[in-house]
């Protein structure tokens, strides 16, 4: 096998010969697509710590009524850096991350399509990430408009709003020079035979995900513009004082926001659709209408976005259209789960810790899914819209969905990316202290929305106290389950630290990444494989 | 001894369930409002908060059956297909049969969902031929009602959240028990039990919502925008509601208070409000004396600044004090009328152009007499600002 990964013969020769990278000049110039693979899952399990820890100052703060911790208005740039780190410090960059590592072992090419640009696109982050960080040290504070950004509470910001601003500008390019190097990638580099229709579904989720992001991030990016002339150039585009419309700035950000959710799933259903074979020793069931449902949510998403607006009060028209068109989302969502346990239906199935967090995000995440089929009902969203229940609704979605998918593949590639096995005992621990935790945290949510809690308040009647506890106790657990995790599990097997792993340590897994040793060489694929027919093995 | 444990366990688990339902938060429930432990919508005082709740259960219904059956078959894949209990995967991998019928049949359940909830659609947008229209207007952060056409047309009311109420919460609900804290205004909206009441709501500075649960109702109130939406309450009764958009640093403190009763208390309530403000619309040439001016100046303080501003005047975080400030002690009055009028620093502190004249005078009068130690009566000064107040003090 050596022979396919290295023509020279030595893999460890063959790194001498380009002089392999020391020190911090490995990382600050990195243009491996592992290395900066790496880089970028460090980076977004920091912004989930940084996150996670404006989350707890939330959770404290609603644990009972009054004020205890922070003052209304911390309390609001808590909320709205909480989701603004979330989304785009953590789940994107994570997401791309994974694209690094996986997409090229998983076609068969050397390395990314553009390596400086993939250099460029993750060390743009770490400004916008030092920016969004710290715009609590501002002047007035962090932006404290709700990650959604309306206008024309944003015109009432403190400068921090325009730092922002230019942080998620940063972001956005981030990401598109990101997809634009993910989609050469995929569709120059594959090796020979591995046609579209036998790509790893991972890399198909991806495909489609990073034509979601260049549709999408410049309509963001043309959002937050016009929140920026509307601030400070005499332009009036949402401004109702100067005749603007503050509802043409949801139109607009809901054009990004709602592809931008499925940006942040479809990878993680590509994940899955590798996890549950591989544990059931069995094909996945349905390979095409995979590729043809996750396309079909991809296009459903552009028609969709104004079921976040319906208390924005729209003809009755627009209400039936995008109800309907919501609704629509859930039959290619159901295709998936039905393939799913399909997949797993007389398999041979084993429950080690990526099968174990594939099972509890399908479980979890269509209680999202369907928390999402009854919000879309515009008559029931008249009760619910802006309470918790959309809280518990899209952390049923993000956390349990895409988190969960990530946790998996952590657990699944951890063998590949470190070469050493992580604790399985230790993974089953962080499994289950999640998953508990997670409900505990976010079940409770659903009778407050239903009852009438509205999301984003700093205090709350009375009666809405017990529910309140519950999830604060929670949402602490969860914390500290995140915070076992990285210390014993993800440290260690990053010291190496573990049972030497195998090149494929999983008995049914399939695809060219573990056709190569592990950890996976510096250097990987040089050479363009040649595979079997089905393109799952390198043959010579 | 694990029977002993476990009894002890199962102890401690009532003593803690037993303190956190009674401990601390001995509220009852409140009706028109949350209750504890809810665990569903609040009960619908109209046919359409009916008709919604009917849809929500109609939904979770459909929803639990399709999530334990096909649940059911995931779990019972799990328990009878594991390689610990010896089962041999099987090769099938494709069914277009199979595949065409799990994207039907969701489609065909998916549409008789879409029906009765487009009824409801339907209903709830009629907004036509309704017995009394009232605006409501959201600001930053407290609500105006606007009566507009049927009885009780002229009627305009300001309703703010309960002072103390908002201190409460500062000082951290200690030892609070209120049934109705924080949804406790000085004004409620009152309309009129069984009359279609038509909702029109815009708002001053940024968005807001205007939601009451119990009524089936929410719509955003956009500022520079006239958006509706409408209501006809079956039963007499307080129903409360809350912002349902972030509208800035009070968001949580501008609650609704629907106050629904017979036709008869309505008509009496239209008589005493129009009376009332037959009696409050001050005589524009009454020239006012400083004791008198002053007591009103303090009720215009208490119902519109103090929240922000405090009772001393001193302000706190973001906000600035008055207490010393330029603009207070600026010897014209008119700065200080101009920054009530218009507002300042990007609408943190908004304008109070909502403010009748009278009022406006009198605060400034108030704050000159007690933090600049002067008797200045706002008077004439005004009229050099955009809009000439019509008050008069000696």
């Amino acid at each position: 096998m050596s022979a396919v990964l290295d023509p020279h013969g030595n893999v460890h020769g063959h790194d001498d010969h380009h002089g392999a990278p020391h020190g911090w000049q490995r990382w600050v110039f990195a243009t491996n697509h592992k290395d900066i693979g790496t880089l970028y899952l460090l980076f977004a399990f920091t912004m989930l710590i940084i996150g996670g820890v404006l989350a707890l100052l939330i959770r404290a703060e609603l644990f009972q009524p009054g004020l205890q911790l922070v003052n209304p208005e911390l309390f609001n740039q808590l909320t709205t850096m909480h989701g603004l780190i979330m989304v785009f410090g953590a789940i994107m960059p994570a997401f791309v991350g994974f694209a690094n590592w996986m997409i090229p072992l998983q076609i068969g090419a050397a390395d990314m399509a553009f390596a400086r640009m993939n250099n460029f696109s993750f060390w743009l982050m770490i400004p916008a990430a030092v920016i969004l960080s710290t715009s609590f040290f501002q002047p007035g504070g962090a932006p404290a408009a709700g990650w959604t950004l309306y206008a024309p509470l944003t015109l009432q910001m403190g400068p921090s709003m325009d730092s922002g601003i230019f942080a998620l500008h940063l972001l956005g390019a981030s990401s598109i020079m990101g997809s634009i190097n993910i989609i050469v990638t995929i569709l120059n580099m594959r090796a020979p035979g591995m046609t579209l229709m036998k790509m790893p579904m991972f890399v198909w989720t991806w495909l489609i995900t990073a034509y979601l992001l260049i549709a999408v991030m410049p309509v963001l990016a043309g959002a937050i513009t016009m929140t920026l002339t509307d601030r400070h150039f005499g332009t009036t585009f949402f401004n109702p004082a100067g005749g603007g419309d503050p509802v043409m700035y949801q139109h607009i950000f809901w054009f990004f926001g709602h592809p931008e959710v499925y940006i942040m799933i479809l990878p993680a259903f590509g994940i899955i659709s590798h996890i549950i074979p591989a544990f059931a020793r069995k094909k996945l069931f349905g390979y095409a209408s995979m590729v043809y449902a996750t396309s079909s949510i991809a296009i459903l998403s552009f028609i969709v976005w104004a079921h976040h607006m319906y208390a924005t009060g729209m003809p009755v028209t627009g209400q039936l259209f995008f109800m309907y068109a919501t609704m629509l989302i859930a039959v290619p969502t159901g295709v998936k789960v039905f393939n799913w346990i399909a997949t797993m239906w007389k398999g041979s199935m084993t429950f080690e810790t990526p099968m174990l967090f594939a099972v509890g995000f399908i479980f979890v995440f269509t209680m999202g899914g369907f928390t999402g089929l009854i919000l879309s009902l515009a008559p029931i969203d008249t009760q619910v819209q802006d309470t918790y229940y959309v809280v518990a609704h899209f952390h049923y979605v993000l956390v349990a969905g895409s988190l969960y998918a990530m946790f998996a593949g952590f657990y699944f590639w951890c063998p590949k990316w470190t070469g050493v096995m992580y604790n399985e005992t230790r993974g089953k621990i962080h499994f289950w202290w999640t998953l508990i935790a997670f409900n505990v945290t976010f079940f409770p949510m659903h009778f407050l929305g239903l009852a009438g809690m509205p999301r984003r308040y700093a205090d709350y009647p009375m009666q809405f106290t017990d529910f309140n506890m519950i999830a604060s106790v929670g949402a602490f657990l969860f914390g500290f389950a995140q915070v076992y995790f990285f210390f014993f599990i993800v440290l260690p097997a990053m010291l190496g630290h573990g049972e030497k792993a195998a090149a494929k340590p999983w008995e049914a897994a399939e695809g060219l990444e573990w056709e190569v040793p592990s950890p996976a060489p510096f250097h990987t694929f040089e050479t363009p494989p040649k595979l079997d027919a089905t393109a799952t093995r390198v043959i010579g | 001894m694990k029977n002993n444990l476990f009894q002890k366990l199962a102890s401690a688990l009532l003593f803690v369930s037993i303190w956190a339902s009674t401990a601390a938060w001995a509220v009852n429930d409140l009706p028109g409002g949350p209750a504890n432990w809810q665990l569903n919508l609040q009960p619908g005082a109209t046919k359409i908060a009916q008709e919604q709740g009917w849809l929500h259960w109609f939904m979770l219904i459909i929803c639990t059956v399709i999530f334990v059956v096909v649940f059911g078959v995931m779990f019972y894949s799990i328990w009878k297909h594991r390689k610990s209990v010896g089962h041999k995967p099987a090769s099938f991998h494709e069914s277009v049969k199979v595949e065409i019928a799990w994207t039907v049949i969701p489609f065909i359940i998916v549409i008789l969902m879409a029906l009765p909830a487009t009824k409801a659609v339907v209903a709830q947008k009629d907004t036509s031929n309704a017995d009394l229209t009232i605006k409501a207007t959201g600001y930053q952060w407290k609500w105006g009602y606007d009566y507009i056409k049927g009885e009780g047309e002229g009627i305009a009311i300001i309703s703010t959240l309960d002072n103390e109420h908002r201190n409460m919460s500062n000082n951290g609900a200690k030892g609070v028990d209120i049934d109705d804290y924080l949804l406790k205004v000085d004004h409620p909206l009152v309309v009129p039990v069984n009359k279609k009441v038509r909702i029109i709501t815009t708002a001053n500075d940024v968005i807001h919502a205007f939601s009451v649960p119990s009524l089936g109702v929410k719509q955003d109130a956009i500022p520079g925008f006239v958006r509706d939406t409408w209501f006809r309450a079956e039963m007499v009764g307080d129903f409360h509601g809350q912002c349902q958009e972030l509208c800035g640093k009070e968001h949580a403190y501008m609650p609704i208070h629907v106050k629904v009763v017979s036709a008869e208390d309505y008509a009496a309530w239209v008589a005493v409000e129009q009376k009332k403000m037959a009696a409050k619309m001050d005589d524009p040439s009454k020239v006012w004396t400083l004791p008198d001016i002053l007591q009103r100046g303090e009720k215009v303080y208490a119902a519109n600044c103090v929240a922000c501003h405090q009772p001393n005047g001193k302000g706190g975080g973001a906000i600035k004090a008055l207490d010393g400030s330029a603009v207070v002690l600026n010897s014209e009055a008119g700065k200080e009328i101009h920054v009530l009028l218009n507002g300042q620093n990007n609408n943190s502190m908004p304008a109070w152009k909502q403010l009748s004249d009278t009022d406006i005078a009198a605060v400034i009068s108030l704050h000159q007499k007690q933090l600049v130690k002067q008797d200045r009566p706002a008077g004439s000064a005004c009229r050099s600002q955009g809009r000439p107040l019509n008050a008069t003090v000696e």
